[in-house]
């Protein structure tokens, strides 16, 4: 009686097959109760088939690649000849190598003009901003976001012309008469990083800013007025209102200029190719390097799981710590 | 109890995933897959017209103006001559060539013939992992053992171990000759009084001069760092005298670099960027803005390569004059330069003797004379070159390279030295010229380069016996 139920198809068979299935410990029954038993709502193991095409093209192009350059930086290989084994020794190198370390502290240092510098523009020209009506605002924001619309090598091109000895900035500043404070931005030691920061600060400020001002519009004006009547200035309403109402802004803009200024590339590519000297070389681009010119793969693995770490790492402390997520 | 079964799944995702990763087998070819390593050892002169309907799939990077119109000629006429012969041509930039070439040549179908660089991260790799047909025996066929100069042919040698460049079998031939020489601007040196300088004395008498008179004597931008290796050879050159001493070092055979001309050429260096014949921050400049502003007349002199000359001479014309780099007086000229890419047989070709008549039709008498008019040096020069008029900056190009070429003066580019000197050498040079690095401290740092891959070569060597 049990056995034959599953197969019948009027409603009166259903029922007794209901019935069997509350009765007979068999593989059926259980199949049947994982569809019938639950409450209504509760998730259902048919919801991995809806993500199963989504979880195919996520693991094909991305997971499995990913523990590929795993795998690869556990070896030495020249892309070419066999590999041999290298175990943990790439790793080893990032940390004993000096020439390995220093892209990441150059790394460091971008995060200071590519996170930290833009949020704090941002930040305070949205508290300016908030507190004064601007004629053509929209206007303004088109003109700050726009350097997230070019394209990284148009941006690289356009800042190099800038920056060169002859270029706009050196011009500027022997127009000014500060022709003292002139140099070759690019090609020297010491401004070399700062250089290539501050286009990142250009180009990440308006992203900032656009994110914060939208945020600042959903702050209710109630708090505002509340702010002002106790009595509060424009710093304390800043501290008190502004910055807690625009967490979540603040968090988005971090972890998006965080990972843009740790997978920096094209900007390095374009402007110095790591140059003077190796100053201004950035983990992103030594992968590139080791991997492609100097045939060095599973060291340029090692850089990029490294590297791949450290992002997700920092991205971790920012949703937990600034968007004050649990988990 | 839900959650828990949920975190199980996790796990055996994690189990599955580790078993694929460790069934993906260690990557690489160790080489026994170099096919007939002889090139089937031909005997006879390969006749392309008897090898029935060939698609023959070439990969080269001769992108720029004339090169690129005097492969596409000879191509069209390479088909035409048989018939039964069609080229399928793919043209890459050198950057994407190199990029790209690698995974090409360890697919299962690569082109038949591609155009590999030399030095050891590119052509002796190839040939090490077995993917490139030694062309010996063609070499002896088509006679290219007399037609090249043999200091060229052995920057296209890979040794049989595939472990040493410079000396071995011959893996390719190249089409044009290319060396770094010095381009002046007739108008600027007028100017200042200046003549266009027939000794080293002269040119460095002339930079002073052409300061006072407010000329910049030296163009150079080294935003690129390639540039200054450039420069830096042709320093390095004058000081040895000879380019014996430093092309056997490149070729891993000689004294190495901590030597008295290393010295005096990056103190050469140092000094022209801290008197002020160099551009004010050159580190800062761009290679192909630097050109530009040559040709606009900003710049008495440009240290730089052949290639340039076609550009050059369009803007400037008759102002434009070029030479290798004067000699001491009583010497014969030294200088950095040596040929274009190599154009080798891939093993996995299924047609290389077809490919074997193809480069040998781009490298013959006649290619040369289409070379020519397309404004291309070939390594050989022939009739066509010598009826250039010699005052103009072309037949000075054809005529410098006879010169450097009959007095044994070509020193190897020296970012062949090991697979990583092109990266330290042009760091450190940027550091010379900013004044970061003395010239010890660069000699220094190119010996330790150098004795660094020549101990780890020694290393594999004892690891093979």
């Amino acid at each position: 009686m049990s056995t034959g139920a599953a197969t019948g198809t009027d409603p009166g068979a259903t029922v007794e097959a209901e019935a069997s299935a509350r009765r007979g410990p068999t593989a059926l029954r259980r199949f049947a109760a994982r569809y019938r038993r639950q409450a209504p709502g509760e998730p259902r193991a048919v919801g991995y088939l809806y993500i199963l095409p989504a979880m195919a093209v996520f693991g094909v192009f991305l997971l499995w690649p990913l523990g590929q350059t795993a795998w690869l930086s556990l070896l030495h290989w020249d892309g070419l000849t066999r590999a041999t084994w290298a175990g943990a020794d790439n790793y080893r190198h990032l940390l004993t190598d000096p020439e390995l370390r220093a892209p990441f502290a150059h790394a460091a240092v971008l995060l200071l003009f590519y996170a930290v510098l833009p949020v704090a523009i941002g930040l305070l020209l949205t508290a300016a901003l908030t507190r004064f009506r601007i004629r053509g605002m929209t206007f303004f924001r088109t003109v700050l976001f726009l350097p997230q619309v070019l394209a990284m090598v148009v941006v690289g091109v356009a800042w190099r012309a800038v920056l060169a000895p002859d270029g706009l900035l050196n011009d500027t500043l022997r127009t000014l008469g500060m022709g003292g404070l002139t140099r070759s931005w690019l090609g020297d030691h010491t401004w070399a990083l700062p250089a290539v920061g501050s286009i990142g600060t250009w180009v990440e400020t308006g992203l900032c800013l656009v994110l914060f001002l939208s945020g600042a519009q959903r702050i209710p004006r109630e708090l505002y007025e509340a702010a002002r009547i106790d009595g509060a200035g424009p710093v304390r309403e800043f501290f008190t209102v502004t910055l807690p109402g625009l967490r979540a802004e603040i968090a988005v803009a971090l972890t998006l200029t965080l990972v843009a200024a740790l997978r920096n590339f094209d900007l390095i590519y374009i402007t110095t190719s790591g140059g003077p000297g190796n100053a201004t070389s950035v983990p992103a681009y030594e992968v590139y390097r080791r991997a492609f010119e100097t045939g060095e793969v599973g060291s340029a693995s090692a850089m990029g799981i490294t590297l791949t770490a450290v992002i997700f790492a920092l991205t971790m402390v920012v949703t937990r710590l600034v968007e004050g997520r649990r988990r | 109890m839900k959650a828990h079964r949920h975190h199980k799944r996790g796990r055996s995702c994690i189990v599955l995933g580790a078993l694929l990763l460790a069934a993906a087998c260690v990557p690489g070819t160790d080489g026994s897959g170099a096919a007939g390593s002889q090139g089937a050892a031909a005997t006879a002169v390969p006749d392309p017209g008897k090898a029935g309907k060939v698609t023959l799939t070439v990969w080269d990077q001769q992108t720029r103006g004339g090169a690129n119109a005097q492969v596409e000629r000879l191509n069209k006429e390479f088909e035409k001559k048989y018939p039964n012969v069609t080229v399928k041509r793919v043209a890459r930039s050198f950057n994407d060539l190199k990029k790209t070439l690698k995974l090409a040549l360890s697919g299962d179908n690569p082109p038949d013939v591609v155009q590999a660089n030399q030095g050891y991260s590119d052509m002796v790799a190839f040939a090490r992992a077995g993917m490139l047909t030694p062309l010996d025996s063609y070499a002896g066929l088509y006679e290219w053992n007399t037609r090249f100069p043999q200091t060229l042919l052995n920057l296209n040698r890979v040794s049989a171990d595939g472990k040493r460049f410079g000396t071995g079998r011959l893996y390719g031939i190249s089409q044009e000759g290319e060396y770094i020489g010095v381009y002046y601007n007739k108008k600027v040196l007028r100017k200042a009084g200046v003549e266009p300088p027939k000794t080293w004395q002269d040119l460095t008498g002339a930079l002073p001069k052409l300061k006072k008179a407010g000329q910049l004597p030296v163009q150079f931008g080294n935003l690129d760092k390639y540039p200054a290796i450039h420069t830096f050879g042709v320093l390095q050159g004058q000081a040895a005298g000879s380019a014996e001493p430093v092309r056997e070092t490149v070729f891993g055979r000689g004294k190495g670099f901590d030597t008295d001309a290393t010295r005096e050429a990056a103190r050469t260096l140092a000094d022209w960027a801290k008197k002020g014949y160099f551009p004010k921050g050159a580190n800062g400049k761009g290679y192909d803005d630097a050109a530009k502003q040559f040709a606009d007349g900003k710049g008495a002199f440009l240290i730089t390569g052949t290639w340039q000359l076609a550009d050059l001479r369009k803007p400037m014309g008759d102002d434009l004059g070029f030479m290798p780099p004067p000699p001491a007086a009583g010497q014969q000229p030294v200088t950095t330069g040596g040929e274009g890419l190599p154009w080798s047989i891939t093993s996995k070709s299924d047609h290389p003797e077809v490919a074997a008549a193809y480069l040998d039709f781009l490298t013959d008498a006649h290619a040369s004379k289409v070379m020519t008019e397309e404004g291309v040096l070939p390594v050989v020069p022939g009739e066509a070159a010598r009826e250039l008029d010699p005052d103009t900056a072309g037949g000075q190009m054809f005529a410098g390279w006879q010169k450097l070429n009959a007095a044994d003066g070509l020193v190897p580019y020296l970012d062949y030295t090991t697979p990583t000197f092109y990266d330290t050498l042009s760091a450190d040079l940027q550091g010379v010229l900013s004044g970061d690095l003395d010239p010890d401290g660069l000699a220094e740092r190119m010996q330790k380069e150098y004795a660094k891959f020549r101990a780890q070569q020694r290393a594999e060597n004892e690891d093979a016996k």
